[in-house]
C-alpha cells in the first residue's frame, strides 16, 4: 500500500537511540565512582538528558515528515554496512516513516517523563547508578527496535529489551524471589523470540528462493508478492511467517499463554513497571505486526488466528484481574487484557486502532502505574490493597490523575480510552464478527469493575493501614507527581487525535490521516448508526461495572462473597489462582527439563567419569608395565655393560707387572719384530 | 783392508752387549748404562756409513744429534732415578712395583 | 797378512770398546760397570777419529766422558751408601737376556749381510769441523734448532725432577 517514491536521507535519526547508549555505557561504567563522588544528581542528569534531547530529535523527526509530500514521507539514516554474506545484505540504518515517529515520541516522551519520575522514585537507593545505567540502555535497544529499517535491527532491539526487562525486574536481586521472575520473563520471552526467529528464516529463505533474498522492511514490501503460491510443509509460506513472527509478539507483548511472565514482573521497581510492562516493551509486538502488515494482509489466516489469541486474551486476563489483592498485579492483568485488544484490532486488520490504542494506552496505563508507584512511596512500602484505604485525603494529586487515568481505561466518554477502545470494538465487530466483539465488550465490562474496585479500596473509605504506617502516610514529591499530571491531562486529551467516523463532525481523525501513508485507509464499513449502538451498548456495560464496584467496595450493600462463593467458589478460587497456568507450567515443563538436567548429571558422573577413571587406570597399568621393561631389560643391558667392563679390565691390569725388567723385553721385542717385518716386507729393496 | 764391514761388526756387537746389559741390570744405573752402549753402537755405524758412501756430512751431523739426544736423555734419566731414590731409598728395579696393576 | 798401521790402530781400538762393553755389561758392581763405560767411550772416540769423524771424536769425549759419564757417577755415589758398592749390580735372568741378545745379534748380521751398498774408496782426510757446521746451519737447520729446544726442556724437567717437594 506504501508507495515510497523517495527516501530523504538524514543524518540525525542516529542519535536518538545512540546518545541514550553512550549515557547507559557512561553509567554503567563509571555509575558507582560518579555516584560516590558526585551524588545522584550527577547520575539523574546524566541519565535524563539524553532522553530529554532524544525527545526533541525524534520531534524534529515528526515535523520534518510532516513538511514532506504525502507519500513521500521516509526518512533514512544509513549508519554503517553490517553484513554481506551471500545475498543477504543488512546494514545498519535508521529509518523514520509515520508509523515509526508515533512509537518514537511515544518511547522518548512517556519514557522521559517516567525517566524524571524515577529520579525520585529511587532516591536512596543503593544501586541508583546501575537503574539509570539500564533505563537508559532500554531506551537504545527500544529505539532501536521501533526505528531499525531491516528485521534484524529489530531482532537486535527486540533482543535487547529483553536483556533490559531482566536486569530491570531483577534489579533488586539480593531478594531470590526477585531476581526468578525476572528470569522467568527471559526464559518465556526466549520461546517467542524463538518463534521470531523461524519468521525472519523463514522469510528470508522463501525470498531468497525467489531470487529477491532480504530483510529489510521496505524491500520486503516491494517484493511481498513473491510469497504467493510458494508453500513450506504444506502451509502457506506467508501464513507460517505471520505465524512464527506472531509466536514473539506472544512472548513479548504477553499473550495467552505466553502471558505467565507479566504479572511475576511486578518485582521490579515501578517505574520499571510503568515503562517497560506498560508503554513500551510489552507493545512491541504490536507494533511489529503494524510493521509487516503488508505480509500479515497476504496471510488472512494468520490474521485471524491473531485475532482470537488477543480477544481471548482481553477477556481472560479481565477474569483474572477482578480478584488481584496486590496494586501492582491488577494493574499487569490488565496491561494483558489491554494488549490483547491490541492484537485483536491488528487482528482484524484495523492497524491504525491498534495503534491508536498503543498510543491511548501508554499514557493512561503509564500514569496508573506512577500513581501506584506514589501509593506505594507513600505507604513505605506497602502494596496489599487490603491494607489500604481513605488514601485520597493524603494524597490529592496522585489520587486525582489516577481516577483521570481509570476513567480513560474504563472508557468513559471522551477520554482516551473510550475512543481507541470503541474504535477497536466497532472494527471488531464489523470485519470480525459477533464473537470477538462479544469478547472485547464483556473484557470492557470486567476492565470497568476491576479498575474501580482499586479505585474505591484505595483511594475510599476508611484506612485499613496500620498506625505506624499511617502516620507516615505522605503525598510525593514534585518530581513524581508532576509527570502524573502531564500523563492525566495526555489520557484527556490525546483521544480527540483519533475521532471515530460516527463522531466526524467533530472534526477529521488525525490520527489516521497520519498513518494513511502506512496502512492506506481500510475500514469496517459500518453505518454510523451501528457504530452508536454498539458504543451505547460498551458505554453501559462500563457503567454496569463501575456501578457493582461502588456497590461492592464503597457503599458495601453487595458483599464480594456472591461472587466468590457463586458456583461453589469455583469460578473464584480459578480467577484467584490465575486458572493456575503457572502450575501447570512448571509440572509439565520444568519438572520435565530439571529431570533431563539431572539424567544428564548422572550420565556425566558414571558413564563420562567413568571413561575417564578408567582411561587412567590404563595409563597408570601401561606405565607400570613399562617400568618393569625398562628396569629389567634396560637397567639389565647396562649393568651387563659395566659389568663386562671390569671383568676385561681385571683381566688386562695383569699386563701391568710392574717390573721394569718384563718392559724392557717388550721393547726390545717390538723393535725385533718391527726389523723382522720391515726385512720380510721390503725384501729385495 | 779395513772396510766397512769391520766397523759393521763392532757396532752390532757393541750393540748386542747393549741389550744384555739393559736386560740383565737390576740396578736402575745399569739399564742407563746399557742405553749409552746402544747409543755409541747406532753412531758407529752412522759414521762409517758416512765414510763409506757419497754424503757429505749427514752422518756426522746425525751423529752429532744423537749424541746431543743422548745427553738430554741421561740428564732427565738421571733426575728420574735420583727422585725415586728420594722416594724409595733404592733404585732396585724389582723392588719398584708400584705401577703393578 | 798385509796389515797396515792403520788397521793395528783400528784393531785395538776395537778390542778396547767391545772389551770395555762386556766388562759394562757383565760387571757385578756399579762403579766399575760405571769407569768401564768410560774405556767403551774412549774406544769410540778414537773409531771415529780412524774414520775420519774428527770434530765428532772431540765431541764424543766432551759429551760422552766429560758430561755423561761424570753425571752417571754423580748419581751412582748419590744413590748408595758407600758400604753397599760391593754387590751394587746383580743381574736378573741372564740366560733369556742371553738368548734374546745373540738372536738380536744373528738378525743383525743377517741384515748386514743382505744390504747391498756399495763402498766407495777412501779419499783422503780432510778437517771436517767447518763442513759440520756449515751443514748444521744450513740444510739441517731445522733439526738444530728442534735439538735446541730438546735440550731445554730436557733442562727444565731435570729442575723439575730434582724439586724438593715441599709438603707440610
Amino acid at each position: 500500500m506504501t508507495e515510497v517514491a523517495e527516501i530523504t536521507v538524514v543524518s540525525y535519526l542516529r542519535w536518538i537511540p545512540l546518545l541514550p547508549l553512550a549515557s547507559a555505557a557512561l553509567n554503567g561504567v563509571l555509575g558507582a565512582s560518579i555516584h560516590k563522588r558526585f551524588g545522584e544528581r550527577a547520575i539523574s542528569a546524566l541519565a535524563c538528558a539524553p532522553v530529554t534531547i532524544s525527545f526533541i530529535l525524534a520531534c524534529v523527526a515528526l515535523a520534518e515528515l510532516a513538511g514532506l509530500p504525502e507519500h513521500d514521507r521516509f526518512l533514512l539514516d544509513h549508519v554503517a554496512p553490517w553484513i554481506a554474506i551471500g545475498s543477504l545484505r543488512v546494514d545498519i540504518a535508521f529509518a523514520a516513516d509515520p508509523l515509526t515517529a508515533v512509537m518514537m515520541l511515544v518511547v522518548t516522551g512517556v519514557g522521559g517523563i517516567i525517566h524524571y519520575y524515577a529520579i525520585g522514585y529511587m532516591h536512596g537507593d543503593r544501586s541508583y547508578w546501575r537503574f539509570f545505567a539500564f533505563f537508559n540502555l532500554f531506551m537504545f535497544a527500544m529505539l532501536t527496535l521501533v526505528m531499525g529499517d531491516s528485521l534484524l535491527l529489530m531482532f537486535v532491539g527486540w533482543e535487547g529489551v529483553g536483556l533490559c526487562s531482566y536486569a530491570l525486574i531483577g534489579f533488586w536481586y539480593q531478594d531470590i524471589e526477585k531476581a526468578r521472575a525476572g528470569s522467568k520473563a527471559f526464559i518465556v520471552n526466549r520461546i517467542g523470540d524463538f518463534g521470531f526467529l523461524l519468521g525472519i528464516f523463514l522469510l528470508f529463505w522463501t525470498l531468497d528462493a525467489a531470487g529477491h533474498g532480504t530483510v529489510v522492511f521496505r524491500e520486503i514490501e516491494a517484493n511481498v508478492g513473491l510469497l504467493e503460491g510458494r508453500f513450506f510443509w504444506g502451509f502457506p509460506v506467508a501464513v507460517l511467517v505471520g505465524l512464527f513472527l506472531f509466536l514473539g509478539a506472544v512472548g513479548k507483548s504477553a499473550q495467552i499463554p505466553l502471558h505467565v511472565w507479566l504479572p511475576d514482573a511486578m518485582a521490579g521497581p515501578t517505574p520499571v513497571s510503568a515503562l517497560i510492562h506498560a508503554a513500551t516493551m510489552v507493545t512491541a509486538g504490536v507494533y511489529m505486526i503494524g510493521r509487516m502488515h503488508f505480509l500479515y494482509s497476504a496471510a488472512p489466516a494468520a490474521l485471524t488466528v491473531v485475532a482470537v489469541v488477543g480477544a481471548t486474551t482481553a477477556l481472560v486476563a479481565a477474569t483474572i484481574g477482578v480478584a488481584q489483592n496486590d496494586i501492582k498485579k491488577v494493574l499487569a492483568y490488565s496491561t494483558v487484557s489491554q494488549l490483547g485488544y491490541m492484537c485483536l484490532a491488528m487482528g482484524v486488520g484495523a492497524y491504525v486502532w491498534g495503534i491508536f490504542h498503543l498510543f491511548t494506552h501508554a499514557f493512561f496505563k503509564g500514569c496508573l502505574f506512577l500513581g501506584s508507584g506514589s501509593v506505594i512511596h507513600g505507604m513505605g512500602g506497602e502494596q496489599d490493597m487490603r491494607n489500604m484505604g481513605g488514601l485520597r485525603r493524603h494524597m490529592p494529586r496522585t489520587f486525582w490523575t489516577f481516577l483521570i487515568s481509570t476513567l480513560a481505561i474504563a472508557g468513559a466518554p471522551f477520554t482516551a480510552g473510550f475512543f481507541s477502545k470503541d474504535g477497536i470494538l466497532a472494527e471488531a465487530y464489523g470485519r470480525g464478527g459477533l464473537g470477538l466483539w462479544l469478547a472485547g465488550a464483556l473484557g470492557a465490562g470486567l476492565t470497568a469493575f476491576y479498575m474501580f474496585r482499586q479505585v474505591f479500596m484505595v483511594f475510599f473509605g476508611e484506612c485499613r493501614a496500620g498506625e505506624h504506617t499511617r502516620h507516615h502516610l505522605h503525598e510525593s514529591p514534585a518530581v513524581m507527581t508532576v509527570p502524573l499530571v502531564i500523563l492525566a491531562a495526555g489520557a484527556l486529551l490525546v483521544g480527540w487525535l483519533g475521532l471515530p467516523p460516527f463522531l466526524g463532525f467533530l472534526g477529521p481523525n488525525l490520527f489516521e490521516a497520519w498513518l494513511e501513508p502506512v496502512f492506506g485507509h481500510p475500514h469496517a464499513g459500518l453505518s454510523h448508526e451501528t457504530e452508536m449502538v454498539l458504543t451505547a451498548i460498551s458505554l453501559s456495560m462500563a457503567g454496569a461495572g463501575v456501578y457493582l464496584a461502588y456497590r461492592m467496595y464503597y457503599t458495601g450493600r453487595t458483599s464480594p462473597e456472591t461472587f466468590s462463593e457463586f458456583a461453589g467458589g469455583i469460578p473464584y478460587r480459578a480467577v484467584y489462582n490465575k486458572y493456575w497456568f503457572d502450575e501447570v507450567y512448571d509440572a509439565v515443563f520444568v519438572r520435565a527439563t530439571m529431570l533431563l538436567a539431572k539424567a544428564g548429571a548422572l550420565c556425566d558422573r558414571y558413564i563420562i567419569d567413568g571413561i575417564v577413571d578408567g582411561s587412567a587406570t590404563l595409563t597408570a597399568l601401561w606405565s607400570r608395565v613399562t617400568g618393569i621393561f625398562d628396569l629389567g631389560f634396560i637397567d639389565g643391558a647396562v649393568n651387563t655393560i659395566s659389568d663386562s667392563v671390569l671383568d676385561w679390565g681385571s683381566r688386562l691390569r695383569k699386563v701391568q707387572t710392574g717390573s721394569i725388567n718384563a718392559y724392557l723385553y717388550a721393547i726390545v721385542a717390538g723393535v725385533v719384530g718391527i726389523t723382522i717385518l720391515r726385512m720380510i716386507w721390503f725384501a729385495g729393496v | 783392508m779395513i772396510g766397512l764391514e769391520h766397523y759393521l761388526v763392532v757396532s752390532v756387537l757393541l750393540f748386542s752387549l747393549g741389550i744384555f746389559c739393559v736386560l740383565t741390570r737390576r740396578n736402575a744405573l745399569g739399564i742407563l748404562l746399557g742405553i749409552e752402549l746402544i747409543l755409541n753402537a747406532a753412531n758407529i755405524n752412522y759414521i762409517a756409513f758416512n765414510r763409506y758412501s757419497g754424503a757429505a756430512y749427514d752422518g756426522q751431523v746425525f751423529a752429532i744429534f744423537v749424541i746431543m739426544l743422548a745427553a738430554a736423555e741421561a740428564t732427565i734419566g738421571l733426575a728420574i732415578v735420583l727422585g725415586i731414590y728420594r722416594s724409595f731409598r733404592t733404585i732396585d728395579v724389582e723392588a719398584i712395583d708400584r705401577l703393578r696393576g | 797378512m798385509n796389515l797396515g798401521v792403520g788397521d793395528v790402530i783400528f784393531f785395538f781400538l776395537a778390542a778396547l770398546t767391545v772389551g770395555s762393553a762386556m766388562f759394562v755389561a757383565f760387571s757385578r758392581n756399579i762403579v766399575h760397570s760405571a769407569f768401564a763405560l768410560m774405556g767403551t767411550f774412549l774406544g769410540v772416540a778414537g773409531l771415529y777419529v780412524t774414520l775420519g769423524a774428527d770434530f765428532l771424536g772431540a765431541v764424543q769425549v766432551l759429551v760422552y766422558v766429560g758430561g755423561i759419564l761424570v753425571l752417571t757417577l754423580f748419581a751412582v755415589m748419590l744413590t748408595h751408601g758407600i758400604g753397599d758398592v760391593q754387590v751394587s749390580n746383580r743381574a736378573i735372568g741372564r740366560l733369556p737376556a742371553l738368548i734374546v741378545a745373540a738372536g738380536v745379534f744373528g738378525l743383525m748380521v743377517t741384515a748386514a749381510g743382505q744390504g747391498k751398498w756399495a763402498a766407495r774408496e777412501v779419499t783422503n782426510v780432510e778437517p771436517t769441523t767447518e763442513g759440520i757446521g756449515e751443514a748444521l746451519l744450513t740444510t739441517y737447520v731445522l733439526p738444530f734448532e728442534l735439538a735446541s729446544v730438546v735440550l731445554l726442556a730436557a733442562l727444565i724437567a731435570a729442575v723439575m725432577l730434582s724439586r724438593k717437594e715441599i709438603r707440610e
